[in-house]
């Protein structure tokens, strides 16, 4: 009904208002332009934070399954002692053979002792017994020397594997193997060296490691002494089956009856991916609650304005009818009107986000180097701004449409 | 004469029994109480009265910014009285250009800016190219050709009216509604303003001026006198003048200019058939 050129020039005069009241027009928006600022930003941070955890977790091990000991929720110390939840050499053994879809499996005992080498002695250092299959499970090969095989295993032969940082801490030469450390007063020749990997996303400091073989970490340990299992399967494709698979075969070799819980848990990387998508997702959910917020205050002062500027305008309007606006065409200028300022204040809201954005890769440390704002943000940006233009416009706007052409006239 | 038969041409405006009620608390207000009023094509009608006698309602509800309460209004032959808010626009929009007193220009727009509005509310498809040349057309008409891309602060006042004309006449209406034009503007100026609604009217233009000066009335073919929401007297300009100045010096002049008021008062259903002796051009 009305020209199309009607549209421009009414977006064209609202701009030429918003020009002609800068300083008002900025204090108008400035509720809409932090709340898309906010918003944006903590999108892009989210998003470089999301892209750095699946990256790294995908890297890590999407393919790998932990599986320890836990406590039924809810339920007694004394009904579950760690006794009766403890995982057992048995059952590795039975996953082991067992279980299909596990590839490679590893138990993890940790056990803290005194280490010695020529130069140095320190206390508490954290000693892992594994099986060789561990190399596969954690993608973790040697630098230097070899890794542990079967026969270190079956004889128990007290042999280790160090980390760069336990050579390091122990003051030992650049290539150890060949040498001993005296752990826990056993004499351990070191076989090789492994590479250490670290999780960036988790600030976690490079520490000493050393590894011995599982069945000499036994013989260490106390008799109820605790672990876990880490197992790799062939895929993550098949890591619910994995899961499945296992815990079939934990409960029935614990006895469990069908109605009694779990007394361990089978985790895979993918829970802790969807851990941190939730997690994700409810730092949006609160950000969406301020962001709307403060797009609710910024549409209040969108529609104080507004008013402002109907009152303001108030014969303009009555000319606009006197030359033959209909009251839609009077409705369709006002909201224009309000959706421009609304608009523009989410395009500014939108740069300064961006800016955000691109300080928060500038962050050292902060691990969120890849933080960009995604272009649906952008538009979901425009969306709600000029969706508030539209609600807390719309009351200025008929009130202008139903002005009398006379009465605004007279208007002064 | 200017036109032998003029009551077989078709009335441009067509009133009978116009009225309008206000209630304001609880008080009602006549602002019209009965005007019978026919206007031909091209004719220049003033209307004149004291403040309170009517003419501004009679203006706005001619002008159909306003629905009459009663009576019958017919514009060009279209039954206008009975219309929705949006017809009434688009009459406004396609039949009827205004004239204020205080031109009435958006301060931000240029002159052909502002007389291009009209055209903004048109609908249809006119795109830039067309409503500019109109535009700048109708400026030329009324000799601002020079003065396109000015804004209203860089315009005399003289200037000023002659854009709201330019925008007034823009969409080629059926009538020119003249409300006091030339009330903020000098003598000089309003000689040349008053030159310029010559030359419309000469070109064929229906006009219809609201004014309380003489001097601005003179030059009209038509006047039009309100009193009290009624017709005081509708006569050609120089019968007008006669009556109205006898009437002021008190002399015999009276009974005439009374007799002719109530003439036309009580026979406004037969305005029509005065309508021939009066449309005599000045």
């Amino acid at each position: 009904m009305l020209n199309p050129l009607f549209y421009i020039q009414a977006i064209a005069l609202a701009l030429g208002q918003i020009w002609a009241n800068k300083t008002r027009s900025l204090l108008t928006m400035l509720g809409i332009i932090i709340g898309v600022a906010s918003v944006t930003a903590v999108i892009a941070a989210l998003v470089g934070l999301r892209t750095r955890v699946l990256s790294e977790f995908e890297g890590f091990g999407a393919s790998k399954i932990f599986i320890f000991p836990s406590r039924p929720e809810g339920s007694a110390r004394n009904v579950y002692p760690f006794e009766r939840i403890r995982l057992r050499p048995e059952e590795l053994t039975a996953i082991s053979e067992q279980a299909a879809s596990v590839r490679s499996i590893t138990p993890v005992a940790t056990l803290g002792l005194d280490v010695r080498s020529d130069r140095a002695q320190l206390d508490g250092v954290t000693i892992t017994g594994i099986w060789p299959d561990w190399h596969d499970v954690e993608r973790r090969a040697v630098i230097l020397g070899r890794p542990f095989n079967a026969i270190d295993e079956e004889n128990a032969r007290q042999v280790c594997l160090v980390n760069d940082r336990a050579i390091l801490e122990l003051q030992l030469e650049a290539d150890p193997v060949g040498r001993y450390l005296l752990i826990g007063g056993r004499r351990f020749l070191i076989v090789g060296v492994v590479e250490t990997l670290t999780l960036t996303i988790v600030p976690s400091t490079n520490t000493a490691e050393i590894f011995i073989p599982f069945s000499v970490a036994v013989k260490l340990l106390p008799r109820d002494f605790f672990m876990s299992f880490s197992a790799r399967i062939g895929s993550p494709e098949l890591a619910d089956e994995a899961k499945a698979e296992i815990t079939a075969l934990m409960r029935r070799m614990r006895g469990l009856e069908p109605d009694e819980p779990d007394t361990f848990r089978v985790a895979a990387i993918d829970q802790f991916i969807s851990q941190f998508k939730a997690l994700a997702a409810g730092i949006t959910a609160i950000a969406g609650g301020i962001v709307g917020i403060s797009l609710l205050v910024g549409g209040i002062g969108i529609m104080n304005i507004m008013l402002v500027s109907v009152s303001e305008r108030t014969r303009e309007i009555g000319l606009r009818k006197a030359v033959g606006a209909t009251p839609a065409a009077i409705l369709i200028q006002f909201l224009l009107e309000a959706i421009t300022l609304c608009a523009v204040g989410g395009l500014i809201g939108v740069a300064i986000g961006q800016a955000f954005a691109f300080g928060l890769t500038k962050i050292p440390g902060a691990q969120l180097d890849q933080a960009e704002v995604p272009l649906w943000a952008i538009a979901m940006a425009f969306a709600f701004s000029g969706l508030v233009g539209i609600v807390f416009g719309m009351f200025p706007a008929i009130k202008a449409s139903q002005l009398d052409p006379i009465e605004a006239l007279r208007h002064e | 004469m200017a036109r032998a038969t003029p009551q077989r041409a078709p009335l441009t405006i067509r009133a009978r029994r116009l009225a309008k009620v206000y209630r304001v608390g609880v008080e009602t207000i006549h602002a019209l109480r009965s005007v019978d009023l026919d206007i031909s094509p091209n004719e220049w009608v003033a209307i004149m009265g004291s403040s309170g006698s009517g003419k501004s309602t009679l203006m706005n509800v001619l002008g159909c910014l306003d629905r009459p309460t009663s009576g019958e209004y017919l514009l060009d032959g279209r039954a206008v009285s009975a219309m929705s808010a949006r017809q009434l626009a688009q009459v406004r929009n396609k039949l009827i250009g205004f004239v204020f007193q205080s031109f009435e220009l958006l301060p931000r727009m240029s002159a052909l800016a502002n007389v291009e509005l009209p055209l903004v509310y048109a609908g249809g498809g006119s795109w830039w190219g067309s409503r500019r040349r109109r535009a700048r057309a109708a400026l030329e008409r009324v000799g601002l050709g020079h003065r396109l891309t000015h804004r209203p602060n860089q315009l005399s006042g003289g200037q000023k009216q002659r854009v709201a004309i330019a925008r007034a006449i823009l969409n080629e209406p059926a009538i020119l509604m003249a409300d006091e034009p030339t009330g903020n503007l000098d003598s000089t100026t309003t000689a040349e303003i008053l030159d310029l609604f010559g030359q419309l009217h000469d070109e064929g233009q229906t006009i219809i001026l609201v004014t309380h000066e003489d001097e601005v009335a003179a030059r009209c073919g038509r006047v039009v006198r309100l009193r009290d929401g009624n017709v005081l007297s509708d006569l050609s300009v120089s019968e007008d003048a006669a009556g109205h100045r006898s009437a002021l010096r008190g002399e015999g002049g009276p009974d005439r200019w009374q007799a002719a008021a109530s003439a036309t008062a009580h026979e406004g259903g037969s305005a029509s058939g005065a309508a021939g002796e009066r449309s005599g051009r000045c």
